[in-house]
């Protein structure tokens, strides 16, 4: 009896290892997703939500006031749902606008801060900073919900034109443009794959993935400097924060997302 | 004043697997900023933890952890409802003590 068993164990610890014998050995883009699960256990992102949160309580500014009655698009305090619905069209500026532009709009507003000086700032300095931190905080409250921008309004349809046509716009010295890479599937730059962005991407990646906790220097990139960093490899100069450029740029890439599950704040390498 | 840690502390088998998000420039002294200055050192140098108040870990740190570090430990026979505190100091005197309850 204990000899059958111990030879069925065998039989089985022998069918075990042939299985194992069988699968695929690992391929890159498979450890790198295992690194990737391995950084997004403590993603510091956590740590400019926080900020964030603290940060939209806060009585601030020459008007000492909070930002809690920020109007993000669904109404004047909303927050949850608010970040898969940028950018949109805000009747109060008359602007299509995204989350961070939207952001210093309220600062303004609501805290009396110059926006023009905040756009002037670099990022991760001062109230750009801050900026940072309550895009951040915003769009984890909507971590999980699928990005719907709407297109409902004239001014939504023309940012998404115009944003497609910066997207395919080839210029500077390299003669790319952003569809260069991201405009077809299965491209790589070294080892990192780049989603393609002309379509929905999928659930957290491309446009559903940003915010994100850049490991490699330490810091919370927002979709403008993202954005801004696109440029930056394309040889152009950078586009002006907030500029209608970005937004409608952001538009663009928002609206082929429709579906695609929010991660944001994300972790990357 | 430095900006709190994240504590998470979850009771795994005999004791609790705590994971600690500490919020720090951890500049090296090594890197010189845009007019060539050297930016001069300031990172923790020294962590420890207690539970229920009894020190369990102690460390010295360098320059060579990375910013916003990330620290990972278990706690033989700590249970749900026990104190985690971790305190961080840095070279420049700065401290930071936070608490979480393992759960």
């Amino acid at each position: 009896m204990k000899t059958r068993t111990l030879a069925a164990l065998a039989a089985a610890a022998l069918a075990a290892g042939g299985a194992a014998a069988q699968q695929q050995p690992k391929s890159a883009t498979q450890s790198i997703e295992e690194y990737r699960a391995m950084l997004a256990d403590g993603n510091p992102a956590e740590l400019f939500e926080a900020k964030g949160e603290e940060l939209w309580k806060q009585k601030r500014g020459p008007k000492n006031a909070s930002l809690e009655q920020c109007d993000l698009g669904k109404g004047p305090g909303v927050v949850k749902g608010a970040f898969v619905e940028l950018p949109r069209w805000f009747a109060d500026t008359g602007k299509v606008q995204d989350l961070e532009s939207r952001l210093v709009t309220c600062m303004e507003r609501l805290q009396g801060l110059n926006a023009a000086e905040i756009a002037k700032t670099p990022f991760g300095r001062g109230e750009m900073a801050n900026v940072t931190a309550l895009a951040t905080w915003v769009a984890a409250e909507s971590r999980g919900m699928p990005f719907n921008l709407p297109q409902s309004h004239a001014q939504e349809k023309v940012a998404y034109e115009v944003g497609k046509r910066i997207f395919f716009m080839r210029a500077g010295t390299h003669d790319f443009s952003c569809a260069s890479c991201h405009g077809e599937e299965g491209k790589r730059i070294r080892l990192q794959d780049l989603p393609n962005l002309t379509k929905n991407p999928g659930d957290g990646v491309g446009f559903a993935a940003w915010p994100a906790y850049r490991v490699s220097n330490g810091q919370m990139w927002s979709m403008q400097l993202r954005l801004n960093d696109c440029y930056r490899q394309q040889r152009f100069p950078y586009p002006e924060f907030g500029s209608d450029a970005l937004s409608a740029l952001s538009t663009y890439l928002g609206v082929n997302a429709r579906g695609a599950k929010s991660a944001a704040p994300t972790i990357k390498r | 004043m430095a900006d709190p840690m994240r504590i998470r502390a979850q009771a795994q088998g005999s004791g609790a697997v705590v994971r600690v998000l500490m919020s720090h420039e951890m500049e090296t002294g090594q890197r010189k900023d845009a007019a060539g200055k050297v930016i001069p050192a300031w990172h923790i140098t020294d962590v420890t933890a207690t539970h229920n108040g009894k020190q369990v870990l102690a460390a010295e740190w360098g320059p060579g952890v990375a910013k916003n570090p990330f620290l990972q430990f278990t706690v033989k026979g700590a249970k749900a409802g026990d104190k985690i505190a971790v305190t961080w100091k840095d070279n420049k005197g700065d401290t930071r003590t936070d608490e979480a309850t393992v759960s």
